[in-house]
């Protein structure tokens, strides 16, 4: 049963479908699907096995023990230190995002059971501006790696972020330096911090916090990579071969532990998780 | 306002005036005073009124003294080390040892090419993973004979490409970011041209973090903020001036500890002086983090990063 309500919980690749219809259409296979099956299998298609989007809300859900989170998110919200105003000023981008996702920022921290073994999670969202992090995602990190601290035990990440906050400019650079300096206070202390890489994992997030788990899984279907398609053909226009950046291609050049499929990663974390606790 | 290329030249003419003045066909000391004010009142307002985008073009600027000229003219026996062991050498990213006012100590610096020859070597200065490993290893090479790091920091970002990606360039990033919070030495990072992003952060988390007057330093190039987010990539002067990206607005939002003034016109203007002004300042630095017991730095230097970040906690 979910543990979480939450209207918005049908997206296919971030297209809204309207949330009376009791059916949607698979962008993969184009097959009219019952969403309340779609729902109760992760938000992976009947049909093909394609996965669509997962939520912040959704995916803490299909990690956990069932009615084992606890929200231990700091009750923090962006600021606008730059005054930053692209093709809207950037609290009004904030305002949107909270008011789409019903979120204070693009990631949440609680505590959770993961197959019996207390653990704090992190989850990032992409609808909230890409899932970029700036200082309130950079904060959060910290928060919840302090968490795992202070109540000794493992700290698991979940990314989903095209990177960087460029809203806030130089602050949200320097949240990958602050989360790598926490992440080795989590190291120092002997916590496993366990980095799940998720569709997309990318940019400052996988160039900081993300690429430092002790063990990094990849759910099947990640983008994995410091700069996108664009950036390098835009820049010194090579040509990328199919897979780039896939996590097939993470994995064959060792830039992950394992690729995981999106119905087995409660399992896996059990497992990962279990060689970390005593007794077990 | 005039541009640089219209000041260049009115220095060139009055130097042309000089020469005729030395041969003593004409006497034009009172000219040549004159023109030589005015050209001084000329520059002094064009820099004062620059815009930020006007700055960017400066820190690129193709005479902009690049990481070995400021190696040259501040510290004494640069002993290049190279490789990262692993897979090569990047040219764009050098390491080694000198002295520093007679001390040892470990320079990581990011290198621009002058030629499109040594640009090619140089990868305009963008290192890529076997750069950033070669660093780390300077770090840890540092850690282990207590040598104090300087880095210089000149680079549009880390190399964007295949080669890159295969390497796992923001793996290695990372690794370096955690290195160099818990590096057990003095560090001191100085962007002298551009600061671009995860490619410049990667060696600059550092107790003391300097700029260039005209050194910029931004989580993304004004090109591709206006490209992303203005979906229009000539909108460069709005995203620069959005940005922050430059020295004192840095200054202003206290994520810089020093701005080192550069002559007007630029570091190039007067290489020497530009190095020497920063020399001073790397010493002062220097010398009072190294009187520092290194767990008390360590701590500050945690607290400099952990306390990074804007936001506010909500009521109730």
């Amino acid at each position: 049963m979910p543990i979480f309500k939450d209207k918005h919980y049908f997206r296919v690749n971030l297209e809204r479908e309207p949330d009376e219809n009791l059916w949607m259409t698979c962008k993969a296979c184009g097959e009219l699907v019952f969403k309340q099956r779609v729902r109760e299998s992760d938000n992976i298609c009947p049909h093909c096995g394609e996965y669509f989007f997962l939520t912040a809300k959704e995916r803490i859900e299909s990690l956990i023990d069932e009615r084992s989170f606890v929200d231990i998110s700091q009750p923090i919200v962006a600021e606008d230190p730059l005054s930053f105003v692209d093709s809207k000023p950037y609290p009004q981008r904030i305002e949107e995002a909270q008011e789409a996702t019903g979120l204070a920022g693009a990631i949440i921290i609680g505590s959770a059971v993961i197959s019996s073994i207390p653990v704090v999670l992190g989850v990032m969202d992409f609808r909230f501006i890409g899932g970029s992090m700036g200082s309130v995602m950079g904060e959060q990190i910290c928060h919840g790696m302090e968490e795992a601290i202070g109540r000794r035990s493992p700290f698991v990440l979940v990314s989903s972020s095209g990177g960087a906050r460029i809203q806030e400019g130089i602050f949200s650079l320097l949240q990958m330096a602050k989360t790598a300096a926490v992440r080795g206070r989590l190291a120092a202390e002997r916590l496993p911090f366990i980095s799940v890489m998720t569709y997309p994992t990318s940019g400052g997030v996988q160039a900081s916090i993300a690429s430092l788990g002790d063990v990094i899984i990849a759910e099947r279907g990640a983008m994995i990579g410091f700069a996108g398609r664009r950036v390098i053909q835009n820049t010194i226009a090579e040509e990328l071969p199919k897979d780039y950046q896939t996590d097939l291609f993470a994995l064959e050049h060792g830039l992950i532990d394992r690729v995981v499929k999106r119905e087995d990663l409660r399992a896996e974390l059990g497992n990962v998780l279990g060689f970390f606790v005593e007794g077990r | 306002m005039s541009d640089e290329m219209t000041l260049d030249l009115l220095e060139a003419k009055i130097q042309e005036l000089r020469e005729l003045d030395k041969q003593d066909l004409l006497n034009l000391s009172s000219e040549i005073e004159r023109l030589e004010k005015r050209l001084e009142e000329m520059r002094t307002e064009l820099y004062a009124n620059m815009s930020d985008w006007e700055r960017v073009k400066l820190a690129r600027h193709p005479q902009r003294p690049y990481a070995l000229d400021y190696i040259d003219e501040m510290f004494t026996d640069f002993y290049e080390l190279h490789g990262d062991r692993l897979c090569g050498d990047d040219r764009a990213l050098l390491t080694g040892l000198a002295r520093f006012d007679g001390r040892p100590i470990v320079v990581i610096a990011q290198q621009k090419g002058r030629s499109p020859q040594e640009n090619k070597e140089r990868y305009f200065g963008m290192a890529r993973p076997q750069g950033y490993r070669k660093a780390r290893r300077a770090m840890a090479f540092a850690e282990r004979f207590a040598f104090p790091v300087i880095s210089l920091i000149d680079t549009p970002g880390a190399y964007p490409g295949l080669e890159s990606e295969e390497r796992n360039i923001g793996g290695a990033i990372a690794e370096n970011l955690l290195t160099m919070i818990g590096l057990r030495v003095p560090t001191i990072a100085v962007v002298i041209g551009e600061g671009g992003s995860g490619g410049a952060l990667a060696i600059g988390v550092a107790d003391r973090v300097l700029l260039l007057e005209n050194a910029t330093y931004s989580v993304i190039s004004p090109e591709g903020a206006a490209a992303i987010l203005w979906k229009d990539k000539k909108l460069t002067t709005e995203a620069a001036a959005t940005l922050n990206l430059t020295a004192p607005h840095l200054l202003d939002l206290k994520v810089i500890d020093e701005v080192i003034p550069e002559p007007l016109g630029g570091a190039h203007k007067d290489r020497k002086q530009t190095a020497s002004a920063l020399k001073a300042s790397l010493l002062r630095h220097l010398e009072e983090i190294s009187g520092m017991p290194i767990e008390g730095l360590l701590d500050s230097r945690y607290q400099r990063y952990r306390s990074v970040g804007r936001y506010h906690t909500l009521n109730g």
